[in-house]
């Protein structure tokens, strides 16, 4: 299955918008910034069009304006297209279409979607794991084992008292999944969802028919725990290193796991680039007095400080005698001079004036709003 | 039927860049990259774009395959348009014969009949090896006001650099008397930018004649300019203030790469309401390694850094290893330095490998007195291999793996 023409890929923008409500007080899971110049809909997406998926829907609920301008037509990932090719799909495009609750309720909205796209297999996901995955190897086992569904997995560590939402599979010997458990009460290694499903057209035209007759609006607690409807779910191990984004917390050590090469390495593979879009920008320029250890600096930056261990976005700038560590600071942030910070994160352009201390701590880094001046 | 445009620049890049040797072995001048991340061919590519000309000819011929395929639908520059847009005119065969482009009046000769097709006022015409900001509109207003034939740009240049251009003589209206190619006693500072404005209906007369009168030469320095004067045309010269460099050569090449790190910065590449524009390959942002040592340099995605970097130009994909040093350098895309390499005053091409303990180039202070002569920027081609322990020395010029 070289070119996946008879696939469609659709990605869930705006589930898990509540797990970093901070960055997505203005803006999609789909459009958060993330790894310097990306935003968290590019890894999704990218994997798609790397494993040949050339349609593309991408199902959005509100604030999408940010989302919109990000993916525009499509042409940056390839998907600009008279043949399949990327489609939005907000909240009403389709006249008896309301904002859904969940997945299913989001599938029936857009099902005449679907429906046209004449896809034979259907993979779903969302924008909140950050990984480079080849989906073909994963239609090909779907295919070959028969299942209704294949829900892709990878080995994990759950923590409950976290508080973080979670689908812990259990898997029997002939590789389907026994049971299926949501934020069980447990910690320890396990075998943990991903949220991406692989299903055929006809079978998922099934389900989100039942769906909504039944007014069952979740994937996870409708279909996936519904263990007597006898469905045959396929666990596909993804064996590549992936970090789940489910906290500012872990969305502050996501960003920081770049910084170790080996991982770097696994996303942003050669054979199998993370598109996003362009903008532009100039090389970075740093200045005589800069000093800069283990980071990962995108270009426009003007760097005349001390960096160490940060993830510097598009367009940032760092005075003179600014010593900025552990920390991300996203899009165009302007960091004055002789400052001085430790484990921040800052939305969109922020402004720093000269000689501020700021101090987060690693399981709680600070975080601070889009636009604010300090 | 195209809608007629009032502008339509043509951008002649099918010069082979002979001075620019190795680097211009596999590649047309205009496509040879500058800055970081552009290719020469952006700077007039984004001008015409900030100026508001929206249809492009680009004239090429030596080596067109990395130029053709990097300007591709013109989408980097805006300039993919419905109507418009930018196109590659190489030379072509027609019903009286097929022949190569002669001179750059001929090149434009040959595509009269793309200009016609929108039916243009004014034709810009412009070079591909210059670093510049320009904002062609204020120019075509001149030559709109002047009422001129024939608008050329020029820079006023200190004398001691006037007898190696193209100097013009103007009456205090700045109308255009006289013009001298390289005069051995310069008699103005005003030196030619390359930089053309024509009436087309003008232009397009004077292209005619001189193809019938088969001079040789069909250029625009060595016939069309000097025949309009005589023809007693309006001529004007236009002034332009501002960072502006010819980078035919690999000396003046690597200068303005060093231009860009100069405290002053002379071109503003930060400046948002005149990007200049390139074509991206997508890749992650670079790197800054834990044994890294970076000074005043310019760095772009895709690099990762573990060795000493220090006033130099570092493009896309590169990889320093820890332990190399880089400085007063310009680094083309997808280079690795290996280990315990050290390049200095150079430019390394594109795709090379300088193996480990290798050493291209040395510092002039090496070179006291009278051995200074000795002295001058090292320079490989592209996909070129310096193995292990391997020396390049000042002023060589490498085109074949050592």
């Amino acid at each position: 299955m070289g070119i996946n023409q008879n696939v469609l890929g659709l990605v869930f923008a705006s589930i898990h918008d509540e797990a970093i409500f901070d960055l997505t007080k203005n803006r999609t899971m789909g459009s958060v910034p993330f790894g310097g110049r990306y935003r968290l809909i590019d890894f999704p997406l990218s994997n798609f069009v790397n494993s040949g998926i050339s349609q593309v829907g991408v199902i959005t609920k509100s604030n999408y304006g940010s989302l919109l301008d990000h993916v525009g037509s499509g042409r940056e990932w390839d998907l600009a297209r008279k043949k399949g090719g990327l489609h939005l799909l907000p909240p009403y495009s389709h006249t008896s279409s309301t904002i859904y609750h969940g997945k299913m309720d989001a599938l029936g909205n857009v099902w005449s979607f679907v429906e046209h796209s004449n896809a034979d297999y259907v993979v779903l996901s969302d924008c909140n794991i950050v990984t480079n995955i080849d989906f073909r190897p994963a239609v090909e086992a779907h295919i070959a084992a028969g299942a209704d569904i294949t829900a892709v997995y990878a080995k994990g560590y759950y923590d409950q008292s976290r508080g973080t939402s979670a689908t812990i599979f259990g898997i029997g010997g002939d590789g389907f999944v026994n049971d299926v458990t949501i934020n069980p009460p447990m910690t320890g290694s396990c075998s943990l969802g991903l949220d991406m499903y692989i299903m055929s057209r006809d079978f998922l035209r099934r389900i989100v028919k039942e769906s909504i007759s039944r007014n069952r609006t979740s994937l996870r607690k409708d279909i996936l725990l519904d263990r007597s409807a006898g469905y045959k779910i396929l666990a596909y191990e993804h064996k590549n290193y992936y970090s789940k984004i489910d906290s500012l917390a872990s969305y502050f050590q996501a960003n920081l796991e770049l910084l170790d090469t080996a991982k770097r390495n696994a996303i942003f593979a050669k054979n199998a680039p993370i598109l996003t879009k362009t903008k532009d920008n100039a090389p970075v320029h740093f200045g005589l007095e800069s000093h800069i250890k283990n980071s990962l600096i995108a270009d426009g930056c003007i760097i005349e400080g001390k960096v160490e261990n940060c993830v510097l976005f598009r367009g940032v700038r760092i005075g003179k005698g600014s010593v900025v560590r552990d920390s991300i600071i996203t899009q165009a942030g302007v960091i004055g001079e002789r400052c001085s910070i430790r484990n921040v994160i800052t939305d969109k352009n922020v402004l720093i004036a000269d000689e501020r201390q700021l101090t987060g701590s690693v399981g709680y880094p600070l975080f601070i709003g889009k636009g604010a001046q300090i | 039927m195209n809608t007629k445009k009032e502008v339509v620049a043509m951008l002649l890049a099918g010069g082979q860049g002979s001075r620019l040797y190795a680097l211009t072995k596999d590649m047309a001048k205009p496509a040879v990259p500058f800055g970081g991340k552009y290719r020469l061919i952006d700077f007039p590519l984004s001008n015409c774009t900030n100026s508001g000309i929206d249809t492009v000819g680009v004239l090429t011929q030596y080596q067109p395959l990395v130029l053709n395929e990097y300007i591709g639908n013109g989408e980097p520059w805006d300039l993919d348009r419905m109507n418009g847009g930018v196109h590659v005119l190489p030379p072509y065969e027609s019903n009286s014969g097929a022949s190569w482009y002669e001179g750059t009046a001929n090149a434009i000769y040959q595509n009269i009949s793309f200009i016609e097709r929108y039916d243009p006022e004014y034709v810009v015409v412009l070079g591909g090896d210059h670093i510049y900001k320009m904002d062609y509109a204020k120019m075509v207003d001149y030559h709109k006001a002047q009422k001129a034939d024939l608008t050329i740009a020029v820079l006023d240049v200190p004398r001691s650099e006037a007898s190696r251009m193209g100097i013009m003589i103007c009456d205090e209206e700045m109308r255009i008397t006289e013009f001298e190619e390289k005069p051995a006693v310069p008699r103005s500072t005003l030196a030619s930018m390359g930089i053309y404005v024509f009436t087309w209906s003008k232009l397009k007369k004077y292209l005619i004649e001189n193809e019938n009168a088969n001079t040789g030469s069909k250029d625009f320095g060595k016939d069309i300019i000097p025949s309009m004067l005589n023809n007693g045309e309006r001529l004007y010269a236009y002034t332009f203030e501002g960072y502006w460099k010819d980078v035919g050569t690999l000396d003046s090449l690597w200068d303005a790469n060093m231009d860009l790190l100069a405290p002053a910065e002379q071109l503003n590449f930060y400046d948002k309401s005149w990007r200049i524009y390139s074509r991206h390959s997508n890749l992650p942002p670079q790197y800054i390694s834990e044994t890294a040592e970076i000074e005043n340099s310019m760095i772009t995605e895709g690099s990762v850094i573990g060795g000493k970097v220090d006033f130099s130009v570092i493009f896309g994909g590169v990889t320093i290893e820890e332990g190399a040093t880089v400085q007063y350098s310009v680094v083309m895309p997808g280079t690795v330095i290996k280990a315990g390499a050290v390049v200095e005053y150079a430019i390394v091409g594109e795709d090379c490998v300088i193996g480990e303990n290798a050493h291209v180039g040395r510092s002039p202070e090496e070179f006291a007195g009278e051995s200074r002569s000795n002295w001058g920027i090292a320079v490989t081609g592209h996909r070129i291999t310096v193995s292990e322990g391997k020396e390049v020395a000042p002023k060589q010029i490498l085109s074949e793996s050592i």
